[in-house]
């Protein structure tokens, strides 16, 4: 589980069999996170299983059972949310790879401009999806900024008839917020591998024949995919289980995945909850298996 | 271009570089000008009338502005300090040493990353309800943990992967104790770690919505929480105030940090790792 972002300069301590202090060192070390993590990430996921299955001794009800899950999965509500939320996360990271990689290309080499773009770059990295996703509003919307623009030429006579790129079934205005926030995200760590790489590898390719686009396709994208690879996991993950961007840009139906838990969790029909449970854990073991069956296909491309 | 050049690909390098940079800023502008804007009616590009309403409204006591970008600062500050805590530490182990398990340890540290916040929060917050953790900033900050700690962890274990623990040891051969070995040799050789770490770390808590929603339960109001509240109540004048404030303290912390983000040394190819 490495990637070529670091340099192995020195090689891991040989510690097959590694002594006890080392061991018992190690375990110190790794004790407070493993603690943290073990106690609110696993204490939360074996808390909405219980509940999910019905399990809930407090309010009389001990006799677990699937009926959440069964009332979940049949829902054709649900089921519409599930295609909506794939398709958001699919179609954010696929295009945020592919302009971060077009980025982080451009950003290695020099030009006038090239300090302002990378800054401006990592100041993208800090604004919170939240403004992010009203500055898109403000854009896209039907009486937002490039609406008045196709007004000014003529194109639109009332904001109705701009079409509708934000609140829309396709989700056009959550992608390009996701698009707009992850490129900086994927490009930084792809830009930093490459200049951690420099540009040896492909001048060796040049000079024995290879076309720019042959140095690019067969010698640096394998070195960096492994970078990309990383960075597209977290950046789907995200985008799957993200609330505030569709919750803002998205149509009312159907909803993305969180925001329809969330609902059904808050709902005043207490008998919901197991139900927003359910969604939870469906959500988690989706996108749990999702990146396991992504990695394991490109990973297994990858070698040799 | 006026300056010649030996690279025909050089004005195509600057264009795409220019609608970057349009891109990138464009989102922001509207928020801006809004800020500014005493109405601001379609069709007009710009507003009418200007006015600073809306800045003297959000900087005053009643609008709650500054009240919650205190509790915002207080929870992302305590979220990232204790996510250093423990994070060094842990990156410390799966940066220099190979032991069994660590697949296994590395899964664990990277599940929050994968599995989203939402399934876990619901479940959490049952817990927490009976832990008196809900409405609390506490509850808050431990729940934002749950995000910060894996970025932390990926960080240091890249920089610990470049270094070499024999200086430690020279220095401790020297007479150094363990604190002074710490605070002169280690300390400066992770520092790169501990910046880019923090910065992601504060950066996820200070842009959380979803997991403060929930946790907070509507009494620790931190700043997306009140600018959505703008927002969704159509006030856009305020909303592009709120959204300013709200965005300058992670540029402020960018300007110091900026430099290690990229290079060849840049603490960031520990996200590599996964």
């Amino acid at each position: 589980m490495t990637g070529p972002g670091f340099r192995r300069g020195r090689p891991a301590l040989p510690h097959e069999g590694a002594r006890l202090s080392d061991r018992l060192r190690i375990a110190l070390l790794l004790a407070p996170a493993l603690g943290l993590i073990g106690l609110l990430f696993g204490g939360g996921l074996v808390a909405g299983v219980i509940r999910s299955f019905n399990y809930m001794p407090v309010i009389g009800l001990t006799e677990p059972n699937l009926d959440a899950y069964r009332a979940v999965l049949a829902d054709p509500a649900f089921l519409r949310s599930f295609a909506l939320t794939l398709h958001i996360a699919f179609t954010s990271t696929l295009i945020a790879s592919v302009i971060a990689i077009a980025a982080a290309l451009l950003l290695r080499r020099r030009f006038s401009g090239r300090g302002a773009v990378t800054f401006l770059f990592q100041l993208n990295l800090t604004v919170p999806h939240v403004v992010g996703a009203i500055g898109i509003l403000y854009l896209f919307s039907q009486s937002g900024f490039f609406a008045r623009m196709a007004w000014q030429i003529g194109l639109i006579a009332r904001p109705g008839e701009f079409p509708a790129l934000v609140y829309d079934p396709w989700a056009i205005g959550i992608i390009v917020q996701y698009v707009w926030k992850e490129v900086p995200f994927i490009g930084i760590i792809v830009l930093a591998q490459m200049q951690t790489l420099g540009t040896d590898y492909e001048s060796v390719a040049r000079s024995l024949g290879a076309s720019r686009w042959q140095a690019f396709r067969h010698v640096l994208l394998p070195l960096i995919l492994p970078g990309v690879l990383s960075a597209s996991v977290i950046v789907f993950a995200f985008t799957f289980g993200a609330y505030e961007v569709p919750l803002l840009l998205g149509a009312s139906h159907p909803q993305a995945l969180p925001v329809l838990a969330y609902r059904t969790y808050t709902d005043v029909d207490l008998a919901a909850r197991p139900q927003a449970m359910a969604m939870g854990m469906v959500i988690a073991v989706l996108s749990g298996l999702m990146i396991w069956a992504y990695l394991r296909a490109t990973r297994a491309r990858l070698r040799p | 271009m006026t300056r010649p050049s030996s690279n025909p690909g050089r004005p195509l390098l600057v264009l795409s570089g220019a609608l970057l940079i349009v891109w990138l800023i464009l989102p922001l502008v509207p928020l801006l000008i809004w800020s500014f804007a005493r109405g601001w009616r379609f069709p007009d590009l710009l507003p009418q009338e200007w006015s600073l309403q809306a800045w003297e409204f959000a900087l005053s006591a009643r609008s709650g502005v500054l009240e919650s970008l205190g509790v915002t600062v207080l929870i992302a500050a305590t979220a990232t300090v204790l996510a250093i805590a423990v994070g060094v530490p842990a990156g410390r182990a799966l940066g220099l040493y190979r032991f069994r398990g660590k697949g296994l340890v590395e899964l664990i540290i990277l599940a929050p990353i994968i599995v989203p916040g939402i399934a876990v929060a619901l479940g959490l917050h049952g817990v927490f309800i009976h832990l008196g953790l809900t409405n609390t900033v506490a509850g808050v900050v431990l729940v934002h943990l749950i995000p910060t700690l894996p970025y932390m962890t990926l960080v240091m274990a890249g920089i610990f992967a470049n270094f070499d623990p024999a200086f430690e040891q020279q220095a401790r051969s020297l007479g150094a104790s363990r604190l002074q070995t710490f605070r002169h040799v280690t300390l400066p050789a992770i520092m790169p770690g501990i910046i880019v770490g923090g910065l992601f770390a504060f950066l996820v808590s200070w842009s959380q919505y979803v997991l403060t929603l929930l946790i907070g339960g509507g009494r620790v109001i931190t700043l997306p929480l009140l600018l959505f509240n703008y927002a969704a109540s159509g006030r856009n004048d305020l909303t592009g105030a709120i959204g300013i404030i709200y965005i300058l303290p992670g540029i402020v912390i960018l300007v110091f940090t900026a430099r290690h983000l990229t290079g060849s040394n840049a603490a960031i190819g520990g996200f590599g790792r996964i």
